[in-house]
């Protein structure tokens, strides 16, 4: 039995045949991470107890004929900034390192709805601000096609465990690219769907206008699968909104004749590395060559996408971090001077420098007399950049791009230089402020083995163009192998007692 | 750089974003703040005289609906997560003298 080998709906179909139990699919997931884990620190928090007596619970229904579906009883991995009620949710923080969820999140409710049994909970930047998953309190996670470089971020915990087989899937947060450029850096599937589309209660705010939970997967058709399983209007979130169509599946087939593709060729220019830019170009011959009619196009306003971002992600960061005061959870300071020294304190030693950072920003910019100069302007931008967008799905149906200008960068090298880290959202961190869904799909790997994905962008509500698109590319492109050395330490994992070590969540000690 | 931070400025953001930052974290903000704005000032280049700012990307405006509890009482779990609480409440540092 290979059970890395196979996508979430394959092992789903395995558990509805009867093949495989939903203990033993949980059990071999569980196996992987006590083998691979240590090495890759995808995970914060696993627990195989709850994970196994919540296995058990699917199997009964799915005997007793309750529990019917695609994925009923797949294992999965969710990232720590989603609320999961009883399992610990950090978001890679030290201000949250012992927070305890009374509630889950509306999307982990739809998928144990759907039969889900949730592993663990997937390291991340902290409170999803970084591209490396470096800002976690709880350490880096690595990236399993290398373990030198970084898996990218904030979901980096989500991609990189997809990417190791230990979970077939996992749910991710995208602000400003976070599901897609780690997808692209770890050779996995991720989307950003449209904003509204998958309720963001229990989603840990950051930049609350931008922010949206996601599939992470193997590949077009689970993340498609997962999508439909997770979206859903929510009264709980008043930007959720109702859509017409959830039969995101139904777009998977293998036909883009006449389908119209853009690429911006403010896209290609300077910046972007040689073998992304050939990727990319690539992916567009395999489009035109299945009946796609792609061409180039200036889009337009591309440089002023990141410090308009950074000006309202930092802003709503300050507004919505203002909760952690080290009174109703989480860390607070142990020596104080009145109640107004311990919630400076409390933040000052719970949180990171880059989420310090952020909130600073975000202080000053909707400080009164900056707040015209900064907060409207940046809004005002996003109009233009909207405007922008709705030209070009007025000409196109899906927009291509690269996911971010190079691949995966070495552990070590980002931090240092916040600005320049922040340059490498540029193809991701429009598509947020325009609130538009987006798709990265594994295409290729550079010189030195590490993975290129390439974006493609679709207007609002048009999940099913992108969902299409990248399915067709995907048939073209043929399987997509395992990072080298993966099938081998997964050999030793099946023999590995389980869960040992990790039953207890891992970020606990700081 | 363009942006000079002052030490007031840096104070004053500090009491907003309720933190205490030691002498030598005041100093790198003023100079991480300071390298930000320059960079955001790009955003001068555009003339966005004729646009409103856009909030939201959607034209949704207040969602109503019931005030209706569907909620248990879940006082105890909640006080589980607290650092500090006494007789069913928060405990926090005396407030008033």
């Amino acid at each position: 039995m290979r059970m890395e080998e196979w996508t979430a709906l394959e092992l789903g179909r395995k558990i509805k045949a009867r093949e495989i139990s939903v203990r033993e699919a949980a059990q071999a997931g569980l196996d992987r991470i006590a083998a691979l884990d240590g090495e890759y620190n995808s995970f914060v928090t696993v627990d195989a107890e709850r994970a196994l007596a919540r296995a058990d619970e699917v199997q009964q229904a799915i005997d007793a004929g309750t529990l019917t579906g695609p994925l009923v009883g797949v294992p999965a991995a969710v990232k720590d900034n989603i609320c999961t009620q009883g399992l610990k949710t950090t978001c890679s923080s030290r201000i949250l390192y012992n927070f305890v969820p009374t509630y889950s999140a509306e999307a982990v409710l739809n998928m144990e709805k759907a039969g889900a049994v949730v592993l663990g909970k997937t390291n991340m930047d902290e409170f999803a601000m970084g591209s490396t998953t470096e800002t976690s309190a709880f350490g880096p996670t690595k990236n399993p096609w290398n373990t030198e470089h970084v898996p990218g971020g904030s979901s980096g915990g989500s991609c990189a465990a997809v990417a190791a087989r230990e979970v077939p899937y996992a749910l991710g947060s995208d602000t400003g690219g976070s599901i897609r450029q780690p997808a692209s850096f770890c050779g996995v599937t991720g989307l950003k769907p449209t904003y509204g589309t998958v309720s963001r209660y229990g989603l840990i705010a950051y930049g609350s206008s931008l922010d949206q939970i996601g599939p992470i997967a193997r590949d077009v058709s689970d993340c498609a699968a997962i999508l439909e399983m997770i979206a859903s209007h929510d009264r709980k979130d008043s930007t959720s909104i109702a859509r017409e169509d959830y039969d995101f599946t139904s777009a998977l087939t293998d036909d883009v004749r006449g389908l119209r593709v853009g690429i911006p060729s403010d896209y290609l220019g300077e910046g972007l590395d040689d073998e992304v830019r050939q990727a990319v170009l690539g992916a567009a011959d395999v489009l035109r060559q299945k009946g796609a009619e792609v061409e180039e196009f200036d889009l337009s306003l591309v440089e002023y996408a990141i410090p308009a971002y950074y000006v309202i992600a930092s802003a709503e960061a300050s507004s919505n971090l203002a909760r952690f005061d080290g009174i109703k959870y989480g860390y607070r300071a142990q020596d104080y001077d009145g109640l107004h020294n311990m919630y400076k304190k409390s933040r000052s030693e719970g949180f990171g420098e880059e989420v310090k950072r952020r909130i600073m920003l975000g202080s000053f910019v909707l400080s009164s007399g900056y707040y015209d100069a900064y907060y409207l302007k940046a809004l005002r931008t996003k109009a233009l950049i909207k405007q922008s967008f709705d030209r070009a799905f007025a000409k196109y149906d899906v927009i291509l791009a690269p996911a971010s200008p190079d691949t995966a960068p070495r552990l070590g090298e980002s931090l240092g230089d916040p600005l320049k880290m922040y340059l490498g959202d540029i193809y991701t961190i429009s598509v947020n402020l325009a609130g538009l869904p987006g798709i990265s799909v594994p295409c290729c790997t550079d010189a030195s083995g590490l993975p290129i994905g390439v974006q493609m962008i679709g207007d609002c509500f048009q999940e099913k163009k992108i969902l299409r698109a990248a399915y067709a590319y995907e048939q073209a492109r043929g399987p997509w192998q395992a990072p080298e050395g993966i099938a081998s330490s997964a050999a030793q994992g099946r023999k590995t007692d389980a869960g040992a070590g990790v039953s207890e969540g891992k970020g606990g000690n700081v | 750089m363009a942006n000079i931070i002052s030490d007031e400025t840096i104070e004053y953001v500090g009491i907003l974003a309720k933190l205490e930052l030691s002498a030598q974290e005041r100093e790198q903000a003023k100079k991480d703040i300071g390298r930000m704005l320059d960079y955001i000032d790009k955003l001068n280049e555009l003339d966005t005289s004729q646009v409103e700012p856009l909030s939201h990307v959607f034209p949704v405006h207040n969602v109503f609906r019931e005030d209706v509890v569907t909620n248990q009482d879940q006082r105890d779990v909640i006080l589980a997560n607290a650092p500090a609480c006494k007789d069913g409440s928060f405990k926090v540092p005396k407030t008033v003298e």
